[in-house]
């Protein structure tokens, strides 16, 4: 997919047999004003506070998509499962933190059932990072999530939901468990506290960010 | 039926003009029927969930397009103020995102809005506004 900085419909060439999709449209005057929107996600299993998460710093508000599986076109072994449905509505988490006027970050909470992975590809693609929540109950059902964002090379940290009455597990127990690169941000936190979510997802911008300068600093790659 | 049956929006009466539902039965008009049955647009982009809508200088009077529906006036309206993304419309109108996709593409279309593709972190040209938001979360 081709990113623009802003684009409209091409209402010169309607026409246009042009498959290819996705170009800009004519020389468009570029709109300083353009405010940038960026998004977070917040991953993780069933249950495990990613819409308490969301709701700490945010307004949070339920999204529905309805989707056409096959105009996604998601690979076919992306939906097993769901081979008999051609549409289908999912609902996720969505919070919006305005930080100036022109300037928007967005949460989504992923969908925590495996069977709406298809959904993490859309959301996933041009994210800023992710949290990928995780319970010490249940470590394994964080497994999918730190699996997919390594694989997409997408800034991710693993945030531990330190539940009341949950045994405490040292960082590094946690970590090693979850076979974790060191570079990796670890952190505990509390998922219903303001002050604690809002660390976490500064902590995702801050490895966000150092990534993309160190992928910028130039004449490293041979 | 009820009155409020009878006084509700065209479309959703029965075939014959009955009024065979109730509020139970759950929205009778199904999403698309708000797009006229259209799941997609020629519009050629997908648009992504995060896509802000900005308006142009002619959504100022929307009412003139006699083809708009109400949806793509309130969508307009309510981008007037400052743009929401797609995913913000969809959850403000309670409507499916993929009804709120051809809904903009519409507009993008008639030239009433224009939509914002959102940029890749890696191809954001200045790291600063990274910077930006991590003191913007802290500060929060």
């Amino acid at each position: 997919m081709v990113y623009g900085r802003s684009s409209s419909g091409d209402p010169d060439r309607p026409g246009d047999p042009d498959r290819s999709g996705g170009l800009p449209g004519p020389a468009r005057a570029r709109r300083p004003a353009d405010p940038v929107a960026l998004k977070l996600l917040v991953a993780g299993g069933f249950g495990v506070g990613k819409t308490t998460l969301v709701g700490a710093v945010s307004e949070i508000r339920p999204l529905r998509t309805e989707e056409d599986l096959s105009e996604a076109g998601r690979p076919l072994d992306d939906l097993r499962g769901v081979e008999a449905k051609s549409t289908t509505t999912v609902a996720m988490d969505f919070g919006r933190i305005t930080l100036r006027d022109e300037l928007v970050l967005y949460l989504f909470g992923t969908p925590g059932q495996d069977r709406f992975w298809f959904l993490w590809d859309e959301l996933a693609q041009g994210a800023l990072g992710a949290v990928v929540l995780a319970d010490t109950r249940r470590l394994a059902e964080c497994f999918a999530a730190v699996d997919y964002f390594e694989r997409r090379g997408i800034p991710f940290l693993v945030a531990v939901n330190c539940f009341d009455g949950a045994e405490r597990f040292p960082a590094a127990t946690v970590r090693a468990a979850l076979d974790l690169d060191d570079r990796v941000p670890l952190l505990m936190c509390d998922a219903r506290e303001r002050e604690s979510v809002k660390e976490v997802l500064a902590t995702v911008v801050e490895h966000a960010l150092a990534l993309t300068t160190r992928d910028r600093a130039p004449a490293v790659r041979g | 039926m009820s009155d409020a049956g009878r006084q509700g929006r065209p479309g959703e009466r029965g075939p014959g003009g009955d009024h065979w539902f109730d509020d139970d039965a759950g929205p009778v008009v199904r999403p698309y029927a708000m797009t006229r049955g259209r799941t997609s647009t020629a519009t050629r982009q997908r648009l992504d969930l995060i896509a802000l809508v900005v308006p142009e200088p002619a959504a100022a009077d929307p009412g003139r397009d006699q083809t708009l529906s109400p949806e793509h006036v309130e969508i307009v309206q309510r981008c007037g103020d400052f743009p929401r993304s797609i995913a913000d419309l969809a959850a403000g109108l309670d409507l499916p995102v993929g009804v709120v996709r051809v809904l903009v593409g519409d507009l993008v279309e008639d030239a009433l809005v224009h939509v914002t593709r959102p940029v890749p972190p890696a191809e954001l040209p200045d790291v600063s506004i990274l910077r930006e938001v991590i003191n913007g979360l802290r500060a929060l």
